[in-house]
């Protein structure tokens, strides 16, 4: 099995923050912290995109990276996790994330800031699987439970998918030929953009 | 006399009880993971240490998100 992975379909989020919903009820996360929220780019206008972000469980995770108290890590299937009895709130980690994943309850008289809170691929955390204590501080163990996370299996247009990267992959390859459009939508012309054609054709016998 | 020394040996043990506090200052070892370990996906009652069971019931529900294969059955 590969590495988990999130993917959204910017064609078929429809914004309606399910995924939101489904996340906020599955493990009761606290008011305020918001661990996915759906951003649209030019939001009222025609063509208006939106996509579904949460933390993308980065292969090289830059909140791993700055963490003072290393209180990250990274399970066999790719989920990045952290201990919060070890987290002390200090938000490096939120400004190392390029996606704003990392979530801080800042509730209390004098608006403290707590111990970060962030998706977890509904994978749980450092904590006997699926108990109280594991509830309690990191939401419920779906992934123990054979189950992908609650976001993707609630999608109703299935723009967002989550779950091993080839086989995610593979459902977003195939609805993108089945939609009848081609590399301009997804694959290498995305990726590295057009290739360039050069001045000099090649000449010459391979070596 | 007896029970003086006994009472006297039994009193210095609570006083002393307290000498045996642990050091609360963290050791920090530079890059690794300081928390607690966590148990794989599958190490449960339900899957009972079945690598292949859990990685099948995953397949399975990653297979769902799949509309046209799902339309196909």
């Amino acid at each position: 099995m590969a590495r988990m992975k999130f993917l959204c379909d910017a064609e078929r989020c429809i914004e309606c923050n399910g995924c939101v919903t489904a996340c906020k009820q599955e493990h009761e996360v606290p008011w305020g912290v918001n661990r996915r929220r759906v951003v649209t780019l030019n939001d009222g206008l025609p063509g208006e995109k939106s996509i579904s972000v949460a933390c993308m469980h980065c292969s090289d995770a830059p909140c791993m990276a700055v963490c003072p108290v290393d209180c990250f890590y990274k399970t066999a299937e790719g989920v990045v996790l952290h201990d919060k009895d070890l987290c002390i709130g200090c938000g490096y980690c939120f400004y190392a994330c390029p996606f704003g994943a990392p979530q801080f309850p800042q509730d209390g008289a004098f608006g403290l800031r707590g111990k970060m809170d962030k998706c977890t691929f509904c994978a749980g955390g450092p904590e006997e699987d699926n108990s109280a204590a594991e509830f309690k501080k990191y939401g419920r163990n779906r992934l123990a439970e054979g189950k992908l996370p609650a976001c993707a299996e609630m999608c109703s247009t299935k723009a967002l998918l989550g779950g091993d990267g080839d086989v995610v992959a593979d459902i977003y390859r195939n609805r993108v030929l089945k939609r009848g459009k081609g590399s301009e939508v997804w694959g290498w012309g995305t990726a590295y953009g057009k290739p360039e054609k050069s001045a000099t054709p090649p000449t010459g016998a391979k070596s | 006399m007896k029970r003086i020394l006994i009472a006297g040996l039994a009193g210095s043990l609570v006083l002393l009880a307290a000498c045996g506090e642990q050091s609360q200052v963290t050791v920090y070892k530079q890059g690794q993971y300081q928390g607690k370990p966590d148990k794989r996906p599958w190490d449960n009652a339900q899957f009972k240490g079945d690598k292949v069971a859990w990685e099948n019931a995953i397949r399975a529900r990653s297979g769902n998100q799949n509309e046209y294969a799902r339309a196909s059955n």
